[in-house]
């Protein structure tokens, strides 16, 4: 009977092409229904809280109501306008970049300082790493609420121990020059340690036989620092760079529970304006188009991310 | 000096003989210490009498008459066991149902060929990318619309499906041996009968890794249950301790707020003590994604 395969050949090829495509279509279709109904409980979830989401901010930034009871009202892009315009949600901005990079520097720095002299395991490095990982771990709330004791004036843990020192303390979350600097100490205290761990991954990665022959000719420890560390952590700092840049968006505890925004919005940050408008204004058509925003900004600047990490793999 | 110079030989060759190394090590202890201070003091408030008063709070020495009055007042004021079995039930949920959507989606993206298979991976690695905490406005709206604004539900369902979770699956997954699956094809295991007796069980490392990042991240999570619970009762730790300690703030019973916050963090803390490796290496893989 095998003959009778080549034979059914043409039977196949008589029918329209057009139909053809469709069985194909269907058989195809078929043959992945399974993979569609494992996928379809991720698929709905997702689908109604992230690209949902992400098509309903889009169409709240375009309408307004006057009043919370008030009928929805198409204002095309007054909204973003507004936002734009208001001097809270641009000198938030102005904060959160002033946040974003006072806070990712020292962080990553320390972290490559920690990971630098905490590679080698052994019982004193990992007790040294425990400790300093422990406040990755904890709530940001819980962070804050310890802070606001270290920040209290006169009596505080910062003012009992540097009043010795210094004739003049400043009033650290009551100074609207200090205060984003006095939160700023608890994102540094609390993400530095987690940094360190990418680090401590990425050093792995650097071969200890190029580090012995660097250091039999000669080369000095900044040289094999500069020439040999550093470049194989390239990856590593890029990616702290991204989670930080994104952490300094999406951290907001310590403002609700330090500062609410104040002392005269020094402390707002993006995300709790985003907050403010929603929750305090009721004003959906503002938090959505400042939403809109901030996810732009933040997805050009990881597109931009991982082409440059693109770009850098496939070079030479 | 000299156990720093003993330590320090055992430092790894990145640092060894650098520019300033024995500084360097200096300083990485140094702040490791400073970095446990808030804790320290957490720990000596708690025990500190109030008969001490507020000029000897930021002491960090231990006081010499310790007492437990603080936790016994943090536990009346605070309605903390409440606020505990909210976060369990929170973390917990969330974690069950991952569980399912994650084994599944992880299988299909290993294992199996699909129509549109790169597109809808790319859909997965969008979440990724688009971070869930800044989307709580439209959140906040469908989870009213749904009739689950002031519901523990409605505090969980936005985090049902992780891409991060997906991806973990299928990288382990993908490193089980398809012989084995065959072999239990050739005895006639159903889909779903594969997954759960080799898949599944061959994956245990990957789950609890993943179990453990999504149990610290939600443990801790604060705005979006703060915008989603309105009922005291309902309040999960973090909510729980912000109001707590705005409550305390007032009343400067700063030895309050420290054996509050302690009680909050502890679990955390010592399933961690415990467990050091296996967080350690489980936040690295979530770096990864």
């Amino acid at each position: 009977m095998s003959l009778a395969e080549p034979a059914a050949l043409p039977v196949a090829a008589s029918t329209p092409p057009r139909l053809h495509i469709v069985t194909r279509f269907t058989a195809r279709f078929r043959a992945s229904l399974p993979a569609y109904l494992l996928l379809l409980p991720s698929l709905v979830f997702l689908a109604l809280f992230t690209y949902g989401a992400m098509g309903r901010v889009l169409i709240d930034a375009l309408y307004q109501r006057a009043t919370p009871k008030a009928p929805l009202r198409f204002v095309g892009l007054d909204n973003i306008a507004a936002v734009l315009a208001d001097p809270a949600f641009t000198g938030a901005v102005v904060n959160n970049l002033i946040y974003a990079v006072g806070t990712a520097v020292p962080s990553i720095g320390l972290a490559l300082l920690f990971a630098l002299a905490l590679a080698r395991t052994n019982a004193v490095t990992s007790t040294l790493r425990a400790a300093l990982f422990l406040p990755v771990l904890i709530p940001m709330v819980a962070a804050s609420a310890l802070f606001l004791f270290i920040f209290l004036p006169n009596v505080g843990l910062l003012d009992y121990y540097m009043g010795r020192l210094l004739p003049v303390l400043p009033n650290w979350l009551g100074d609207p020059d200090i205060a984003l600097y006095a939160i700023m100490i608890i994102t540094i205290w609390k993400n530095a340690g987690y940094y360190m761990l990418f680090f401590l991954a990425g050093l792995q990665s650097v071969p200890e036989d190029v580090m012995e022959a660097a250091h039999l000719d000669g080369a000095g420890p900044f040289m094999r620092l500069r020439y040999i560390i550093l470049p194989e952590l390239k990856p590593t700092f890029l990616f702290v760079t991204v989670i930080a840049t994104l952490n300094a968006v999406t951290q907001v505890d310590h403002v609700f529970v330090l500062t609410q925004g104040g002392p005269s919005n020094a402390t707002n940050l993006v995300l709790f304006y985003i907050y403010q408008q929603a929750v305090e204004h009721y004003d959906i058509g503002m938090a959505s188009a400042a939403t809109l925003l901030t996810l732009a900004a933040l997805m050009a600047l990881t597109a931009l991310s991982f082409r440059t990490m693109a770009n850098r793999e496939g070079g030479p | 000096m000299k156990l720093i110079g003993r330590l320090y030989r055992h430092a790894p060759l990145a640092t060894r003989n650098e520019i300033t190394p024995k500084l360097g090590f200096a300083l990485t202890v140094l702040l490791a210490l400073a970095w446990l201070i808030p804790f320290l003091w957490m720990g000596v408030a708690t025990l500190r009498p109030a008969s001490d008063g507020i000029n000897l709070m930021a002491e960090l020495v231990p006081s010499l008459k310790p007492t437990l009055d603080n936790i016994r007042d943090a536990w009346e004021i605070g309605d903390f066991p409440r606020y505990f079995l909210n976060t369990t039930i929170i973390c917990t949920g969330i974690l069950l149902v991952q569980f399912v959507t994650i084994t599944l989606a992880g299988f299909a993206f290993a294992r199996l060929d699909f129509a549109g298979k790169t597109p809808i991976f790319y859909l997965f690695l969008m979440q990724l990318m688009l971070v869930p905490v800044l989307l709580i406005v439209p959140n906040l709206r469908l989870v009213a619309q749904l009739g689950l604004y002031d519901t523990l539900a409605g505090v969980m369902m936005p985090f049902f499906a992780s891409a991060f979770g997906t991806f973990l699956m299928r990288q382990a997954f993908e490193a089980i041996p398809t012989e084995l699956e065959d072999a239990a094809l050739i005895d006639g295991a159903s889909l779903f009968q594969r997954i759960r007796h080799i898949y599944v069980p061959l994956s245990i490392p990957s789950f609890s890794a993943f179990a453990i990042i999504s149990v610290t991240s939600h443990w801790n999570d604060f705005l979006w249950p703060l915008m989603v619970i309105n009922s005291p009762d309902k309040r999960p730790l973090t909510v729980g301790l912000s109001v707590f300690t705005r409550t305390a703030e007032g009343t400067q019973a700063w030895g309050t707020i420290a054996a509050g916050t302690l009680m909050v963090i502890a679990p955390l803390l010592i399933t961690f003590l415990i467990f050091q490796k296996r967080f350690i290496s489980s936040f690295v893989t979530s770096g990864i994604k």
